[in-house]
């Protein structure tokens, strides 16, 4: 492996040049400027992902990114007015909202002046450049740019983002909405970075929505990193619904405290490419985990989830759901791993992956794997594919659907079982509606 | 009017149907009887239109219109309804959502307007009533978790329902009890009357007590070897289906 030097493909060329140019753009102290100029080394060591590395054998980014957009430029009042007379897909759901335009929060998009007591948000930027403690203390500990180069870049070429602090014992009634907007009609990159952390029994929902205008391929790299304190409960949602062919390449890192919940479902809907890369670790005893997902995907398109649950400590739940459904030629894959370390007896952990084929084209990869260090454990892992069932599907023609229907009220089940992990009402409600459509658009 | 003419049906080459002809009056309960794999389920299925099967020849007439050229939901539209012998267990479909799926995709393929959420509930109420049939039931997934006698009454609802034309109980009476067994035929003769026509199918004399039939066939070997009136029944259920098998080899 080590003796290989590839060429740099075009992508990476463009990436690596790219940041002598926006470097002094981008904000930070000299500790931040010197973070990413290491983050860079670190990518430009290694380079785009590709198939001889096991994590990425599936989902070759190297072959896949041909170009990389340059930088989305910072949002002028134009594309903020635009914005806001788009409308917000999620404008049903009351909520408190910060809204990030062309990789930029928005404070007059944002609810930065209106919080709850026990919410403290701070603009990454500004936290970059004045400096914050828990950027500080937990900023890439989670998604750690040594790891991956996804997080790498991102640590690199951060633009902005939020810090989010949920004060100890805060019950937030609503949800925080971070709507990530791309308005450009040309492809752009967007870098983009989210630190929540929930003290001690703390509960907050974090729903992330992914939009864009007019169906452009853009190009967004985002990380989020979730420190789940003792006794919390956290929910998280990320939707993309971007469309347009765009990549959607995106981390996330969660650490468990004690007794913490965690839930966190993700929906990704007709990207032509996306990585969504989940790890968990269960630091404190006794902690409970759900994490789902759903894909629709036809063309050419290409969806990755590749998880990472990591019991380190005695008594933890985890439970895993993905689904995805692909037409014509479109590729799933499913990498899930649970590590059960020795000291994490009592552990209760089962992951399932289904796909659905309707199409002689698609095709779906599964890797699950199970490393079990420890003895008295209950770990099960399963996976599922292919095609639509023929006499549930006749049972529903006979019944006076017309094939196209039927199809989609059984898809609509299948990728439903998934988004019912989400406890918020109004939020699954809206996934639904995004799958709903997706299927509509079909018939 | 249902005419069957002459139909030759086989799946995976194997013929199972040969040469069966059938005419159902309307108003009319013909009940089918036979042995088992004389084609009584196939002669059902080929009806509502599953694909497994390859019509040979012959032809499937409901009032005149070739019913083998239309699509399952096509003749689900123009008024054929199949109650399953084995209903499918459809997860994560709520029954109710399932229900007004299929009134409101019959409605749209007949032209009609889609029901009103109020005037839909109110039918599903009132259907689901006499059927003893509970709220409960209906909020859960179609059929799922049902009992066999559960999931029998739960075709007659979709039947009172979709008020079809023409309908088909596939061993209605499988695996029902006696009270499952009496709900159900209740529901089915609430249902008879006017241009509404059954092809009910059965091993057994006992359900036809219950929905009395207008005409009983045999079958045997992929075809119609007697028909009579509903006293052929008891003669068979004395005499079971052992001369129709040797006449039928």
């Amino acid at each position: 492996m080590a003796d290989v030097t590839p060429m740099r493909t075009g992508a990476e060329t463009a990436l690596v040049d790219m940041f002598p140019a926006v470097k002094a753009s981008l904000p930070g102290t000299a500790k931040v400027a010197d973070a990413r100029k290491a983050a860079l080394e670190r990518f430009q060591a290694v380079g785009l992902p590709h198939r001889r590395i096991e994590a990425w054998h599936y989902t070759d980014l190297r072959g896949l990114l041909r170009e990389a957009a340059p930088i989305a430029p910072a949002p002028d009042a134009s594309a903020i007015a635009s914005v806001q007379s788009a409308g917000d897909p999620l404008g049903d759901i009351d909520g408190i909202r910060l809204t990030l335009v062309d990789g930029h929060l928005v404070p007059t998009l944002s609810a930065l002046d209106r919080l709850p007591e026990g919410l403290e948000v701070t603009p990454l930027a500004t936290a970059l450049a004045k400096g914050h403690p828990l950027v500080d203390a937990h900023m890439g500990s989670i998604a750690r740019a040594a790891d991956d180069p996804l997080p790498a870049l991102n640590a690199a070429f951060v633009s902005d983002g939020v810090v989010l602090r949920v004060v100890e014992g805060t019950a937030l009634d609503e949800p925080i909405i971070v709507r990530n907007v791309l308005t450009g009609d040309t492809p752009a990159a967007t870098f983009t970075r989210i630190l929540l952390v929930v003290e001690e029994g703390a509960s907050v929902t974090l729903v992330e929505n992914h939009e864009a205008f007019g169906g452009v391929a853009h190009q967004g790299n985002s990380v989020v990193e979730i420190l789940v304190g003792d006794r919390s409960q956290v929910e998280h949602v990320r939707v993309n619904a971007r469309g347009g062919n765009g990549f959607d390449l995106s981390t996330l890192g969660v650490r468990l405290g004690e007794a913490a919940t965690f839930r966190s479902v993700a929906l990704a809907v007709s990207p032509a490419v996306t990585r969504h890369q989940i790890g968990v670790v269960f630091a404190g005893e006794g902690a409970s985990l759900s994490v789902g997902g759903g894909a629709l995907l036809n063309g050419s398109q290409h969806a990755d989830t590749t998880l990472l649950v990591d019991h380190a400590v005695p008594h933890g739940v985890s439970r895993e759901l993905f689904k995805h459904v692909l037409d014509g030629e479109a590729t799933g894959v499913f990498q899930g791993k649970i590590v059960v370390r020795p000291d994490a007896q009592k552990t209760d952990g089962r992951m399932m992956s289904q796909a659905v084929l309707l199409d002689d084209g698609a095709a779906m990869n599964n890797k699950p794997e199970l490393e079990i260090f420890a003895d008295d454990v209950q770990c099960a892992h399963g996976a599922t594919c292919g095609a639509l069932d023929e006499d549930l599907l006749f049972y529903l023609r006979a019944r006076g659907l017309p094939l196209p229907e039927a199809e989609a009220l059984m898809l609509q089940a299948f990728v439903g079982e998934a988004m019912e992990l989400i406890a918020h009402e109004g939020v699954r409600t809206v996934l639904e509606g995004v799958v709903e459509s997706w299927l509509r658009a079909r018939m | 009017m249902l005419e069957i003419r002459n139909l030759h049906v086989q799946i995976e080459d194997k013929k199972i149907l040969n040469g069966l002809t059938l005419t159902v009056n309307d108003g009319e309960v013909a009940a089918i009887m036979g042995p088992n794999g004389s084609g009584k389920s196939t002669l059902s299925y080929v009806i509502a239109g599953k694909e497994d099967y390859e019509v040979l020849d012959g032809e499937i007439l409901l009032d005149g219109q070739n019913l083998l050229e239309m699509e399952p939901d096509q003749r689900a539209a123009a008024g054929v309804f199949l109650a399953f012998q084995y209903p499918l267990e459809i997860p994560g479909v709520a029954t109710m959502t399932f229900l007004k799926a299929a009134m409101n995709a019959q409605r749209k393929q007949r032209g009609e307007d889609e029901l009103a959420t109020p005037d839909f509930m109110k039918r599903v109420r009132a259907a689901a009533d006499k059927l003893q049939i509970g709220q409960d039931m209906l909020k859960r997934a179609l059929n799922v978790g049902f009992s066999g006698g559960e999931k029998k009454r739960m075709e007659i609802l979709q039947m009172a329902l979709l008020e079809p034309r023409f309908c088909i109980l596939d061993e209605t009476d499988s695996g029902l009890d006696i009270d499952a067994l009496k709900i159900a035929a209740d529901g089915v003769n609430a249902l008879r009357g006017g241009e509404r026509s059954f092809l009910v199918i059965t091993h057994y004399q006992r359900l036809l007590n219950y929905i009395v039939p207008d005409s009983v066939h045999v079958m045997a070997a992929g075809k119609v070897v007697r028909s009579g009136g509903k006293e052929l029944a008891l003669e068979l259920e004395a005499n079971g289906y052992a001369d129709y098998r040797s006449q039928a080899a």
